[in-house]
């Protein structure tokens, strides 16, 4: 059996198939109960008791808003582009879900183990622009379409500031796999040493996932809902869970790049018990209450003040700390040996 | 399976699953929800009016000036990736090289934010 798995090629193929919905359903499941936990931690921020109906502390809302979306009609305007419109919610579904493969659960046990991870998921995070543009041109209504111009323009811009980060880090690293940036942390995480990198990194991910308080692309108050105000039913559903999901990615990254993976907090005896995907988890899920706890507190940002806070403050400061990184571990001699063979 | 293949065929397993799981919800959402458009119900969405004109106008150019200047960012971003990995066997003569670039590129972002192009208002 073991040689089936491990030395035949077929084999292989349903291993990696295994694997891979090994990290998928449980990934959906979260996804799932992540929109139940952000109306319950919010209804607890609001002193209101939330979704409370469907089975004990609501716990079945998740299925419950599944199987309506399922029964819903789906509406495609008579305007629109119909295989567009119903593609970019595929598409941003489908790159949000793919981006998990390469990220590591513990010491090697990414499923993809690649040699640039951070790129791939770079570029994923990249093309994650276009479902928005795409759906937003699609609708061919006017609300969209500006929802989906803003969309891109906010995510666009933030990009810039991210990649800014992940070079910083990519320094004191030298390696562009993911496995590498978390063994690289094994004194220290980067969230110390790289602390204002760290929170830059964490509100331009806001900005990229469309979160509250630049959540200005579905603005309710002045574009009704932004890019997806044509979609029902499982298509509007496949954007939901497409940007809960997006959530969740960007809460991995913040976790591997400036929280040590699935490293304990210190590498003694008591911390050293709990496995590493429970401390990878555990920092996801901290990471995603900030992301409901900044939604909870913060108001929404004007659109001229989002384009100011990205090209004027977070530019500039990632690429003067960038360079004073480089400068400094050169100065120092602390820079990596080896790097990327 | 040659070793890059190998390790690539993942990515490869998580698109196709990602694309199955998308079209069994849509495929699902279309054979079980019942259907039943009319010209009042596929109409574009303008708060209650029926919609004017096409959606598709002339829109601002400070979004078409953005996308410029993100594909000069993140060029620079682009090259900035092999260089920080490799930084440690380049030296100072590499740094040197990268800051002479960055200068250039500072030069050509003060330009910008004097003329006023990151203003938006």
């Amino acid at each position: 059996m073991a040689h089936f798995f491990l030395h035949t090629m077929i084999g292989q193929v349903i291993l990696t198939v295994l694997e891979a919905l090994a990290v998928l359903v449980p990934l959906l499941l979260g996804v799932a109960y992540l929109t139940l936990a952000e109306r319950k931690v919010m209804a607890a921020m609001q002193l209101r008791k939330g979704p409370n109906v469907n089975g004990p502390f609501g716990v079945l809302q998740a299925f419950a808003d599944a199987i309506k979306m399922i029964t819903k009609e789906t509406v495609i305007p008579s305007g629109a582009n119909r295989f567009l419109f119903l593609f970019a919610p595929f598409l941003t579904f489908s790159l949000a879900m793919t981006a998990w493969a390469v990220i590591p659960t513990n010491d090697g046990w990414a499923i993809a183990n690649i040699n640039v991870g951070v790129l791939y998921l770079l570029a994923i995070s990249s093309l994650g622009v276009y479902g928005v543009l795409i759906a937003g041109w699609a609708s061919n209504s006017k609300y969209a379409f500006l929802g989906g111009l803003r969309a891109a323009a906010q995510m666009v811009s933030y990009e810039v500031s991210i990649g800014l980060v992940i070079v910083s880090v990519l320094l004191a690293v030298g390696s562009l796999n993911l496995n590498d940036i978390v063994l690289a942390q094994r004194h220290v995480w980067f969230c110390l040493p790289m602390f204002p990198m760290f929170i830059i990194f964490f509100i331009s991910a806001l900005a990229e996932t469309n979160r509250a308080p630049f959540d200005l692309p579905e603005g309710e108050s002045e574009l009704v809902a932004g890019f997806f105000v044509e979609y029902s039913a499982l298509a509007f559903g496949l954007f939901f869970l497409g940007e809960y999901a997006n959530m969740f990615l960007m809460s991995g990254m913040v976790s591997i790049l400036f929280l040590g993976g699935w490293l304990p907090p210190i590498g003694i005896a008591p911390f050293t018990w709990i496995p590493g995907p429970l401390w990878l988890i555990a920092k996801i899920l901290f990471c995603l209450f900030v992301f409901i706890w900044v939604r909870a507190t913060f108001p929404r940002y004007r659109y001229d003040q989002l384009m100011r806070l990205g090209w004027k403050v977070f530019l500039p400061l990632s690429l003067v700390w960038m360079v004073l990184t480089a400068g400094f571990l050169l100065a120092t001699g602390l820079l990596p040996q080896g790097g990327a063979s | 399976m040659t070793s890059v293949l190998a390790d690539y065929f993942p990515v490869l397993v998580f698109g196709v699953l990602a694309v199955i799981i998308a079209g069994a919800m849509l495929g699902s959402s279309l054979l079980f929800g019942h259907q039943k458009p009319y010209a009042e119900k596929v109409s574009a969405y303008e708060c209650g009016f029926e919609a004017f004109d096409d959606a598709r106008h002339r829109f601002d150019v400070r979004f078409y000036l953005v996308a410029i200047l993100f594909i000069i960012f993140d060029l620079e971003v682009a090259f900035l990736f092999p260089w920080a990995v490799s930084l440690s066997r380049i030296g100072l003569f590499g740094f040197l090289s990268m800051m002479g670039f960055l200068g250039i590129l500072t030069v050509g972002f003060i330009y910008e934010w004097c003329k006023g192009a990151l203003d938006w208002d």
